[in-house]
């Protein structure tokens, strides 16, 4: 990660004092403020909070999802915990680019590589090689968050996951993969608003998945999906 | 000024006795707890116990307003207001297309309602909202296009700011009346409106549980029934006519003061159960919060409340 890199270097060096546990205070006033309008309320039903390295993949319907996700996890943890984000978007504006890279430490990635180019062939080659980069650039210790959809949603259902998730699994079998879903963002900040409504909002953590032996990657998609969608609480009936 | 308030020792006394019942209730409750074996029987506990968790903030919520007067009371019932528009807006369902309605439900038309009050345009404070919010909700929901339930859409919208806004605030509306025979004591009638209607309430519920038998609307709410109305409404009026000394009223007026209370107090609950039950939920903080949400508490004011002081405002105010 040809961007990411002079950050995390500094971080290992020397952390500034403002930075407690590594953590930007832009992004911990920033988790305030989502979880202030988002009302989150968290609930760890299919694991414990740990400070293992794990990937947190949760259905993606709004800007605030990553943050909350994010803000909802123990302090300690949090530090460690790194968002995966598109790069044609938050490599767009200044603004953006400083959020991602300074204040939240992403790892930015090409969509690409999460299955948007349509071709299969190119999409293929081009993924393994990027996220063999990824599973290389990602230290042993920190913990990411991604939205395997690739992009928001409108809360209906949960989207089909692109492989990305499957990549990192197959390379990196010991991380735990935590799925997570986020009820009721989608009416909180939906795709194409700018104003917040503060509704309500859920987080369920649920169970741990792993890559099977020789499961194809379809079927371990679909899997992770519905490991997904089934820890929806709002509006499922 | 900010102590004013402890000076007045009628007021005192019937704070003091309200706490001290809330702690006695408290340890009933444990007791009960103690001896309580069937499932029925823990249920009806955990009900009393989550009703006296409620009539603490209360009492928080009171002391505030007593402590920092009318600006604490405007902030205090302003975020009560907005905590509970946020549970109904959660859990009522809305359109995607109502977003921007929803925004400016929360960020204009329910400061707008508590501004008027804190400028003490009493008028405006009355009339601006019910026509306001009625013409702009429609109005705005039209704008965005969507014509899909419009009439469902805008209903719910509409309810919720009546009930969570509109109504709610004209508890803190009491402490701006001016009544001659108050001369600024103005926490007194707050008071005797939250204590009478709770007490309408829990004795409903009391009444209800001893000897209740006919069921007044059973797919509606299951525990309300005629016995227990009944009993609830009489014995709340009756304490509520022996609190005449902290009001502006003779004990005949404070008693139809109470029943107005505990009758409106009565509708304003089995309504709000009516749309727990269209809406499929048995409280609203129950996906929420997994206890009782706050709308579950108030629904008993949201009608009594606006009642009250209008009658009051009608016949003492100068």
């Amino acid at each position: 990660m040809r961007l990411a890199q002079p950050f995390s270097v500094r971080l290992c060096h020397r952390l500034p004092k403002h930075m407690s546990n590594g953590i930007h205070p832009l992004a911990n006033l920033l988790a305030a403020v989502a979880r202030g309008i988002s009302g989150i309320q968290v609930q760890w039903a299919g694991c414990q909070p740990s400070e293992k390295q794990r990937i947190y993949f949760a259905n993606h319907t709004s800007h605030l999802d990553f943050v909350v996700l994010w803000s909802a996890l123990p302090s300690e943890i949090r530090a460690k915990t790194r968002p995966i984000a598109a790069r044609d978007y938050w490599e767009e504006t200044p603004l953006r680019r400083y959020l991602a890279e300074n204040v939240f430490n992403a790892l930015l990635v090409d969509r690409g590589i999460m299955g948007k180019t349509k071709a299969p062939e190119n999409a293929r080659s081009a993924s393994r090689s990027l996220i063999e980069d990824l599973s290389r650039t990602l230290d042993r210790s920190s913990s990411l968050i991604l939205f395997p959809e690739g992009t928001r949603g409108t809360g209906d259902k949960v989207g089909t996951f692109r492989p990305g998730l499957y990549h990192l699994a197959l390379r990196r079998p010991e991380i735990e993969l935590v799925p997570a879903y986020l009820d009721n963002l989608n009416r909180i900040l939906p795709k194409g608003e700018v104003l917040p409504v503060p509704m309500l909002s859920l987080l369920t953590f649920g169970k741990p998945i792993h890559l099977e032996a020789r499961e194809e990657r379809e079927r371990f998609l679909e899997r992770a999906r519905e490991a997904v969608s089934s820890l929806r609480r709002i509006g499922s009936s | 000024m900010m102590f004013q308030a402890f000076r007045d020792q009628k007021m005192l006394f019937l704070f003091g006795a309200t706490i001290a019942l809330l702690i006695v209730l408290r340890l009933i409750a444990n007791f009960l707890k103690l001896r309580a074996e069937t499932d029925s029987a823990r249920a009806t506990v955990d009900d009393l116990n989550s009703r006296i968790r409620a009539w603490w903030k209360m009492c928080v919520v009171f002391v505030l307003c007593l402590l920092f007067g009318r600006v604490a009371a405007l902030v205090v019932f302003g975020v009560i207001s907005f905590l509970a528009m946020r549970e109904y807006m959660t859990l009522v369902p809305t359109h995607r297309s109502d977003h921007l309605t929803l925004f400016w439900s929360f960020f204009v038309i329910m400061p707008l309602q508590y501004f008027l009050l804190g400028m003490q345009w009493l008028v405006a404070f009355v009339v601006v909202l019910p026509f306001f919010a009625f013409a702009f909700i429609p109005t705005s929901i039209a704008i965005e296009g969507d014509t899909s339930h419009f009439l469902e859409r805008v209903a719910k919208i509409q309810f919720g700011i009546m009930v969570c806004v509109y109504c709610l605030s004209h508890l803190p509306a009491l402490l701006f009346l001016s009544i001659p025979s108050l001369d600024g004591r103005d926490g007194r009638l707050l008071l005797y409106l939250v204590i009478v209607d709770q007490l309408s309430d829990v004795l409903q519920f009391i009444w209800g549980k001893l000897i209740g038998k006919r069921k007044i609307a059973w797919r509606v709410s299951p525990n309300k029934t005629w016995e227990g109305f009944l009993g609830g409404v009489v014995s709340a009026t009756v304490i509520g006519a022996g609190l005449w000394w902290v009001t502006p009223f003779t004990p005949a007026q404070s008693a139809g003061m109470s029943f107005i209370i505990c009758i409106l107090g009565f509708a304003g609950s089995l309504v709000m159960n009516a749309i727990k039950r269209d809406i499929g939920i048995k409280d609203f903080g129950v996906v929420i919060e997994g206890d009782v949400g706050i709308l579950d508490r108030i629904d008993s004011f949201c009608f009594a409340a606006p009642i009250f002081f209008h009658v009051v405002r009608f016949y003492f105010n100068r």
